[in-house]
Order: C-alpha cells, then sequence, then structure tokens
C-alpha cells in the first residue's frame, strides 16, 4: 500500500511482474525428474545384467548330453551264476558300469582286449549310468539277456566339451578329455547317439559329486518342508501376536519396549538366528542335525518380525470407523476384530506373509550354522530326516571345481527364482482378490 | 395416515415427553481425557420419545457427551468417566452392565456414512445376527425389509440388496447406516452430526427420517446447524467450553433463551 501511495505513477503503469522463481521452480522439477529416471534406468540395468549373467550361464544346465546306444544287458556280467531268484542283492550290486562300457565300446568298435582304450571309454559315460541300468533291471528282470536301446548319462566332462564350454584348442595334456575321446564324441554325435536331452534330473536327483547325476530334488523337498513349517507356525503366532499388541495389549513402557525390539529383531543378521537355533534347538532341545525341522524353527523366528510388522501396519491401516461402526452396533471388541478389522488387513497380512516366506527361502546363511550344508543324496521322508535347501544347494555347487558345476549352479538360481516369481505373483494374486474398498 | 391422525400422533408424543418420563438421566457428567478436562459437571436428561439436539461451538463437549451415553469413549485410550448416566434408571458404567448390551440398546449413526464394505443385505443382517435377533432365514429378511423401510431406503434399494453398501450415495450410505442401527432394534439412536457431510437434499431426507423415528426411539443428535437443530429437535441443549449452559424446549431456546451465551451463539456472535 505505501508502494502506491509514494509513487503515484505506478498505479498507471501496469505493475512490473514479480519474479516469483518459476522458472526455478520447473528446473528444479526436470532435474529432480531427471535423477528419478537415471535411478530407476541403474536399477534396472543391474536387474538385467543380473537375469542375463544367470539365465546365459545356467539354461545349458537343463540339457545334458546322453549316449544313446543299443545295451546289451549281458547274464554274463550282471548275474553270472543265476542267483537273483535266491538272492536280491544280486541285481542291486550287480557291475552295470561294465555292461554300459561295453554299449558304447561296442559302438565306438573298440576292442574287448584295448584295456586303455576301455578305461578312455569308460572316463566318457557318467558314474551315475549305474543308478540309470540298475533301476531299469530292478523295475524288469527280463530284460537281463536282451539288448535295449538306452540313453547313458555322459560323463561330466564330455557333457561340458559337447556344450563347448571346454576349450579344445588348448593342448592336450592340459585338458581332462583326450584327443581320442573328442574323436569318439564327434564320431558317436555323426552317427546320432550323441546328443543333448531335457536334463529331468536336476530337478529330482538328490546332490552327488558327479555334475552329470546331481540335482536339487532333495534341496527341493528340504526347502519346501521350511516353507511348511514356517507359513504354519508364523502366520498363526505372528497375526495372533499383531492382534493383541495393536487391539488389546495396553499401551505402556513394556509394549513399548517389545514394540522397539520387534521392529529391531527384524533388522538382526540372520546368521545370528542361525547361532541361536544351533544352541537353543540343537544343542539345547537335542533335534537333529541337518533337518529341515530345525530349519523351519530357524527361520520361522527369523520371519516372525517381519510378518508382526506387516500385519501391524495392516491393521492400523484399516479406518477407524469401521470398527466404530461395529462397536456401536454391539459388536464385542472380538466380534469388531475378527469380523471386520481383520478380513480389511488379509491383504496386507498375506502379502507380509508371503514376502516374509520368500525372504526366508532364500535365506542361507542360518542353514549353514545349524548343519543343513550337508552332502545329502537321499529323499527326506519326514522334516527329521538329513536334508539341504535351495539356497545351500547352490552355494554348495558354487564351491565345487568342476566345469559342469558352474552351470548347474545358475540353473539352480533359476529354479529359486522361478519359486520366488511364482510366490511374489501369488501375493499379488491374493492381495486382488482380498482387496476391497471402503 | 391422513393428517389429522398425524396431528394426533404428534399430540400424543409431545404429551408423553411432557410427561417427564426420562430414558436418559446424566448426572454430575465429567470427562477427563487424559489430564484434560473436556466435560464440566453435566447434568442433562433425555426424553423418551424425543429429539433432543445438542449444540455448540467446536470443542465445546458437545460430541463427547454424546459418547458417554453409549460407552464409546471407553474405545479412546486415556478416557474417564465421572458422575452417573442411568438408561431406564440402570446406572451406564456399573460394572453389573455390560457395554455390549448397553450398545444393542443405545444404537448410534455417526459422522461420515460408515457402512462395512459388504453388501446392504449384509450391513443391516449384520447387528441382528450377533446378537440373534433372528431365528432363521425369512426373520432375517423381514428385519431388513422393516429397517431399509424405517429408513426410508426400501424403494431405492430392493433390487440390489446383495450390492455394495459403499456403492451407494452418500446420503443413501448415512441411511443405510441408520437403518444399520435401527435393525437391532436400540431404545435410543444417538446421531453425531449425521448430515455434516451430506448435501442438502440428502439432509432434508434424513431430517425427515429423525422426525419419522422419534415415534419409536429416544434420538439424541449433534450437529452444528443452528437450523437443523429448529427443525428436527424438541429439546435443545447448548454446551460451551465443556459446560452445560442452557438445557430447553427448542421453540423457545430459538426465540427467547434463558441464557445470554445462548442468545450470542444462536446469532452468530461466536462459535
Amino acid at each position: 500500500m505505501t508502494d502506491v501511495v509514494s509513487s503515484p505513477a505506478g498505479v498507471l503503469d501496469k505493475p512490473a511482474r514479480r519474479d516469483i522463481g518459476i522458472k526455478r521452480r520447473y528446473r528444479a522439477e526436470r532435474r529432480f525428474r531427471a535423477y528419478g529416471i537415471a535411478a530407476l534406468s541403474f536399477g534396472l540395468l543391474f536387474l538385467a545384467l543380473l537375469l542375463w549373467s544367470v539365465v546365459s550361464k545356467g539354461y545349458t544346465a537343463f540339457q545334458q548330453t546322453m549316449i544313446t546306444v543299443p545295451v546289451e544287458f549281458s547274464e554274463q556280467i550282471i548275474d553270472k551264476d543265476n542267483e537273483r531268484a535266491t538272492d536280491p542283492q544280486k541285481l542291486m550290486t550287480a557291475n552295470y558300469p561294465i555292461v554300459a562300457r561295453n554299449a558304447v565300446a561296442k559302438a565306438l568298435g573298440v576292442a574287448e582286449n584295448d584295456t586303455a582304450g576301455l578305461r578312455a571309454v569308460n572316463q566318457m559315460i557318467s558314474n551315475g549310468v549305474r543308478g540309470q541300468l540298475r533301476d531299469m533291471v530292478v523295475a524288469n528282470p527280463q530284460i537281463i539277456g536282451t539288448t535295449q536301446t538306452v540313453s547313458l548319462l555322459a560323463a561330466g566332462d564330455i557333457d561340458s566339451a559337447w556344450k563347448g564350454q571346454i576349450n579344445l584348442d588348448v593342448s592336450e595334456d592340459n585338458r581332462k578329455i583326450s584327443d581320442q575321446q573328442v574323436g569318439w564324441m564327434k564320431q558317436l554325435a555323426e552317427a546320432g547317439a550323441l546328443g543333448k536331452h531335457l536334463n529331468g534330473g536336476i530337478f529330482v536327483n538328490g546332490n552327488s559329486s558327479r555334475p552329470e547325476a546331481a540335482g536339487v530334488g532333495v534341496a527341493l523337498i528340504g526347502s519346501f518342508y521350511m516353507m511348511l513349517i514356517v507359513l504354519v507356525l508364523s502366520l498363526p503366532i505372528g497375526v495372533a501376536a499383531s492382534i493383541y499388541l495393536e487391539e488389546f495389549a495396553p499401551k505402556n513402557r513394556l509394549t513399548d519396549l517389545i514394540e522397539v525390539n520387534i521392529n529391531n529383531l527384524a533388522a538382526v543378521p540372520s546368521i545370528v538366528y542361525g547361532l541361536l537355533g544351533l544352541a537353543v534347538f540343537i544343542n539345547f532341545m537335542d533335534l537333529p542335525r541337518s533337518a529341515s525341522l530345525v530349519g523351519g524353527l530357524v527361520l520361522t523366528l527369523m520371519t516372525l518380525p517381519t510378518i508382526i510388522i506387516a500385519t501391524r501396519a495392516a491393521l492400523k491401516a484399516v479406518p477407524p470407523s469401521i470398527r466404530a461402526a461395529a462397536l456401536g452396533l454391539g459388536a464385542s471388541k472380538m466380534q469388531t476384530i475378527f469380523h471386520h478389522v481383520l478380513p480389511l488387513a488379509m491383504p496386507g497380512i498375506l502379502t507380509g506373509t508371503i514376502i516374509g516366506l520368500a525372504h526366508a527361502l532364500g535365506e542361507t546363511a542360518p542353514l549353514l550354522l545349524i548343519g543343513m550344508v550337508a552332502f545329502v543324496a537321499n529323499y527326506p521322508t519326514t522334516p527329521m530326516d538329513p536334508s539341504t535347501a535351495l539356497p545351500v544347494q547352490i552355494y554348495m555347487w558354487a564351491n565345487e571345481a568342476e566345469r559342469a558345476f558352474v552351470e548347474r549352479t545358475s540353473g539352480a538360481i533359476i529354479i529359486l527364482l522361478l519359486f520366488l516369481i511364482v510366490m511374489n505373483v501369488g501375493a499379488i494374486l491374493l492381495r486382488r482378490r482380498f482387496e476391497r474398498r471402503w | 395416515m391422513n393428517m389429522m391422525s398425524e396431528a394426533a400422533v404428534e399430540k400424543a408424543l409431545d404429551k408423553k415427553m411432557n410427561d417427564m418420563s426420562y430414558k436418559m438421566i446424566g448426572s454430575d457428567v465429567s470427562v477427563y481425557y487424559g489430564e484434560k478436562r473436556a466435560l464440566f459437571d453435566v447434568n442433562l436428561n433425555v426424553r423418551e420419545n424425543t429429539v433432543t439436539a445438542l449444540i455448540g461451538p467446536s470443542g465445546c463437549g458437545k460430541s463427547t457427551f454424546l459418547r458417554t451415553l453409549n460407552r464409546m469413549n471407553d474405545t479412546i485410550e486415556g478416557c474417564r468417566v465421572t458422575g452417573k448416566i442411568t438408561l431406564d434408571g440402570d446406572d451406564v458404567y456399573d460394572k453389573e452392565i455390560d457395554v455390549v448390551e448397553l450398545r444393542a440398546r443405545v444404537g448410534m449413526v455417526f459422522q461420515k456414512p460408515n457402512p462395512f464394505p459388504k453388501s446392504i443385505y449384509e450391513n443391516i443382517a449384520y447387528g441382528p445376527r450377533i446378537h440373534g435377533l433372528a431365528r432363521n432365514k425369512a426373520d432375517m429378511d423381514q428385519i431388513v425389509e422393516a429397517s431399509l423401510q424405517r429408513a426410508g431406503l426400501w424403494t431405492e434399494v430392493k433390487d440390489r440388496l446383495h450390492e455394495g453398501g459403499t456403492g451407494l450415495s452418500g446420503g443413501q450410505q448415512q441411511r443405510l447406516c441408520i437403518a444399520r442401527a435401527v435393525a437391532v432394534s436400540p431404545e435410543v439412536i444417538l446421531m453425531d452430526e449425521p448430515c455434516s457431510a451430506l448435501d442438502p437434499i440428502a439432509t432434508a431426507k434424513v431430517e425427515e427420517l429423525i422426525h419419522e423415528l422419534r415415534a419409536n426411539y429416544t434420538i439424541v443428535i449433534v450437529t452444528h446447524s443452528m437450523q437443523q437443530a429448529a427443525r428436527v429437535s424438541q429439546r435443545t441443549a447448548m454446551f460451551h467450553l465443556g459446560q452445560l449452559v442452557e438445557e430447553n424446549d427448542t421453540d423457545k431456546m430459538f426465540t427467547n433463551p434463558d441464557d445470554q451465551r445462548t442468545q450470542d451463539y444462536i446469532m452468530g456472535r461466536f462459535g
């Protein structure tokens, strides 16, 4: 006002527009958007790199080189004295690798008295053929004495060489397969006897020191048992604890302390939970080592804070007007919570639970401490049996020396990632299904 | 129903009101939120089959008083009530009185329409179901229909009873909430600014509804609108700074109040 009075000319002239920094504000906004896009691109780039590196290394793990030849199930070798009717162990302990070796040698035209040649042929086929042929014979003893066409597992080195993962240009002394074996490999391939097949074994086999026979079957079962235990224990305990803390517990020092501790527990390094599990479940409660039961219990402890935090947030997000409406109608507190609040909080609770489960599925460190980092070749029948878990299996394979384990490590990572994707999609679908607007 | 009989009903109701049959009696009611005192020794009686309006500037304690009547304040952390409130002579804060039963007898309608995110039918049926008021499906259907009739919503929603209650308009939602309160057959209905979130047409419908409900229920309504208080209530109580300033017949209150502060508030001099 004083300005106008002191300079009467200003009243007539159109006053100069104040600079309120419009341009500066827009510039700041553009800058901020650019930062955001840059950050996002950076993240996406690394995600793409990660996926590319895993998939490009790992997809070959789902293929397995096999040698398809007519195999003569010679009675001479398998059951020379015809004891199989009286001694059931006979068929279990027969020398099946010789059967396989002879079959491949015959296909290659290696003479029966060429010991060095036969040894080289033997190196081309996996020791896993013992189980493969034994299972065939035990299932159907009539095939003894006949000739069947069988796809035999090739040895890990042949598998790697055929997939081009071994450099064949280096001198013969510096690689694990000889020039002769490379020649045979090509000869078999030309005859159509050697080729890549779908590797079902990686999904069902137990662990093995021979990469071509190794699989994540045991790890899958172990992880499945653990997820089941985590779900069955942590969901009810977590939800009950959250409901009590959120709806019933008095707000005082003690509950504040509990709340702070739960939030801190969610940030405790997982290996600490492993130590706790080792001390409490194995040393004190005397539960078996390497068992998925113990693994599940440890992961339950680790998942509980996540579920409690997510559930409390979901309960808090239910509008107070819904509680007031139910209470105003004469519903008891319990009825209000179970009829109205909990159903509305369900999407949040389920999302939190599945995120917690996915976290537990990928957890390795605590499992190492309770002995799940064991070499387990046999399927666990109960959660009390020794078992291993998917991420631990990956960790163990990553430590193996053979070239063929590199692709299997990546292959197992792909399997683990697929499970995580399935769980996350499940979380999204459940949230959609339960989501209600109010 | 013709005009004569309606007038007769009105007259009968007014007579009943003047018989001084108090449905709820509040004596020396004080409410504390932690250290803060929100109500100072309020003595206010609620007459049967009467609409009692509670008016006053924001923060004067009228909603607080309303919420003491069905103990909704119990849900607020650190809230303490002293004094005595009776419903038909029973002390509602007595240990013998179950708060669930009390709220079934003293229903409540809130400021913002808050239907459950369920179907219209389920919204109404919930109260009767938890209190076991319906023996079978037919009973329940009957209660739902009657409640929606009472709330003047039946003709509008009878073809979509199983659609979501939240899909209705704001005014319909509020009437649904009233129907929901009516469904448990309460004796008293408390309304906390039931029209503040509604447009004038929806407000008019709710006011009309309140007027009709008076025949069967005792109603206590908190409102910010003087006109609304004048339109719907027979008795009006004016609160200021946590104290009851004046309680009187609505007609007298708006023409010749006893207290200067009431006069000032109604004239818009403060508040």
